[in-house]
């Protein structure tokens, strides 16, 4: 079979040839149409309206000195991001966020992947119903999961500093530098199952025979799990890296619900925290411009940082 | 027949035991491939930490769900603090608790969760199949921008348009509705990412060809044809949209200022953020029953989420 050329098709049926081009696109076009037009008021919209608003602030006019009067939208030029970028509780919010990734995001991964290369080792044979209840706490919302071990970090109730008391260790998660550890290992807690079933799934998608082979050569397992399981899981555990990253960057429910039992929590803790607040009026300056602002600035920062990151593993795998 | 009547006793017992002999080697591993009893003993171990990990605050929250503050402090953390004949009265108090702290409007919001996650995942996983069947199987204009927008969305902090989301609700007059919870959980790049995957490798296109030369329509042929091959993606995308709508926080936070139209997890957090705020237990009864609706769906539906997070890593 040959396919024909463009000048062979124009001396047949050209006309016939572009209608079914033209139907196809027409049908294409209108499967894409509803996830579009959706994707269009949920992502794309919102965008722009954030731009436009960052430009402006909420000010009162034709009121007296204690206020009243209406709100107006006014242009304010840069004067939102003057703010945030001059804002030193916004920088130890991405302060707070950075550590917090630099920390949690490494050390779920390798314990996601450390659960997943054990059972897949066939060490132990029955892994199933490990798998299924290291997924469990995947099932159990941020919120809910954020309240629970708010719970086991209390003092008078909590059985972990019951048990820490048997040494003679009072360990206090609230204290001023654990208290991102504590939100860490909510996040850990929650997440680390998810990632290692991924994890689970590209180590079962590895032919057999690799390892046999391998055993013939006279490797053992941790060879094995060194020089085959894990340069084969990379692409995953990268791109769990990845999305994890942008993950923590929007840390919002674990400090919410930690700041109902830890006043020192502040309003703008994390920069999410601080976005959300600002546009509810509970910091100042208030509203949607500099609420607007802040996301912006978050989103460029997110994407340097993950645009930093694709780059620096291009550059490690081409070495 | 006559064989099997005439085999005695002993025969056939020896017969089962070489059959599971038989079984036991075929999955057995290679001598050189099992491991020695240190390895396998540190293993367990460490297996049995990790499991301890994640399903300790789950037990305890389980526990801590049938006692009365005084008995929270008071009593081994770890074991019921009344006797188990005592227990159906204890969690009978606690669920009454549960029910007066939120104002006989618990289970209201469980609905409202059902809702907002069963609708907006309904829509959006057929949304997101079509769009990831028509760009599998179709060529049209401007298909390579569209799916290059699309998988960058999926590394954009979706949080972060909750703010503007709640903005333009809020000017257009529909923030504090069911509909601003639902219409920006309808969108899910992954999903649009998994139903492409599967439309790419399930789908045969001379099924397609054979359908049209038919004289079906290409409605007819997705909705009787496609969607039945895709069901088992549809599930997979449905239970990921589902929980991801459940878990979150932050929209409902930003659009709804009713009570009424909460979801279980605002009106949870509602619960423990109220400065007069004391029954634990209580709470902890309505953080278990408030997340059992998705244990059930994960319980029910193991093999779907398995194989969407296959694909996940495989393709990824």
């Amino acid at each position: 079979m040959t396919t024909p050329t463009r000048a062979a098709m124009k001396g047949r049926g050209v006309a016939k040839r572009s209608e079914a081009v033209k139907r196809e696109e027409r049908t294409g076009w209108t499967f894409m149409v509803p996830f579009c037009l959706l994707f269009l008021i949920v992502f794309v919209v919102p965008i722009i309206w954030a731009i436009y608003q960052s430009f402006f602030q909420q000010v009162a006019t034709g009121g007296g000195a204690y206020g009243g009067g209406t709100l107006e939208n006014k242009f304010v030029g840069l004067a939102n991001f003057q703010y945030v970028i001059t804002s030193k509780a916004f920088w130890s919010g991405i302060g707070r966020v950075f550590i917090y990734t630099v920390i949690q995001v490494p050390l779920m991964i390798i314990l996601a992947l450390a659960l997943a290369m054990l059972m897949d080792s066939f060490i132990v044979k029955h892994v199933s119903g490990f798998r299924l209840l290291y997924f469990l706490p995947y099932a159990i919302p941020g919120v809910v999961a954020s309240i629970i071990w708010v719970f086991l970090y209390n003092q008078q109730i909590s059985p972990i500093v019951k048990f820490c008391e048997l040494f003679g260790l009072h360990p206090d998660f609230f204290a001023n530098n654990v208290v991102i550890g504590s939100m860490a290992n909510i996040t850990t807690w929650t997440f680390t199952g998810y990632n290692m079933l991924i994890f689970l799934a590209a180590l079962q998608a590895i032919p057999h025979d690799l390892y046999e082979a391998a055993r013939i050569d006279g490797a053992n397992g941790w060879q094995i799990a060194m020089k085959i399981k894990l340069p084969n899981v990379r692409g995953a555990a990268l791109l769990a890296m990845l999305l994890s990253i942008v993950g923590t960057i929007q840390l919002f429910n674990e400090p919410q619900v930690m700041q109902t039992a830890d006043p020192g929590i502040s309003d703008s803790f994390t920069p999410m925290m601080m976005a959300l607040n600002t546009s509810r009026g509970s910091l100042t300056p208030k509203g949607d411009g500099p609420a607007s602002a802040i996301a912006i600035v978050m989103a460029l920062i997110a994407g340097v940082l993950a645009a930093t990151y694709a780059l620096v593993e291009r550059k490690v795998n081409e070495s | 027949m006559s064989q099997a009547n005439t085999m005695s006793r002993q025969d056939r017992r020896a017969l089962r035991k070489a059959e599971k002999l038989r079984d036991k080697a075929a999955n057995e591993l290679p001598p050189s491939l099992r491991p020695n009893k240190f390895v396998k003993a540190l293993t367990i171990l460490v297996l049995v930490i990790a499991l301890i990990y994640f399903t300790f605050p789950i037990y305890w929250a389980i526990i801590a769900s049938t006692k009365s503050p005084s008995q929270l402090t008071n009593s081994n953390g770890i074991w019921f603090a009344v006797g188990l004949d005592e227990l159906p009265d204890a969690i009978a108090k606690n669920y009454a608790g549960l029910l007066g702290w939120t104002k006989g409007k618990f289970w209201r919001w469980v609905l409202n969760s059902l809702i907002y996650s069963g609708v907006s995942a309904v829509i959006g996983t057929v949304v997101a199949v079509m769009a990831g069947y028509a760009t599998a199987k179709f060529r049209f204009r401007g298909k390579g921008v569209i799916i290059g927008v699309i998988m960058a969305s999926m590394l954009m902090p979706a949080a972060l348009l909750t703010i503007p989301q709640y903005s333009i609700f809020n000017a257009i007059g529909l923030d504090n509705t069911m509909l601003s919870v639902i219409i920006p959980c309808c969108v899910s790049p992954f999903g649009f990412f998994l139903g492409r995957v599967y439309a790419q490798s399930s789908v045969p296109d001379e099924l397609l060809e054979a359908a049209r030369i038919d004289g079906a329509g290409e409605a007819r042929i997705f909705f009787t044809i496609v969607l039945r091959i895709l069901a088992p993606a549809m599930v997979t995308i449905f239970l990921f949209m589902f929980v991801a709508t459940w878990n979150n926080f932050l929209l409902p936070l930003m659009m709804l200022s009713s009570t009424d139209l909460q979801p279980v997890t605002l009106g949870l957090y509602g619960m423990v953020s109220l400065a007069t705020f004391t029954d634990r237990g209580a709470l902890m009864m309505g953080a278990l029953l408030g997340v059992l609706p998705v244990i059930i769906l994960f319980l029910f539906l193991q093999r779907y989420w398995k194989a969407g997070l296959a694909a996940g890593a495989v393709k990824g």
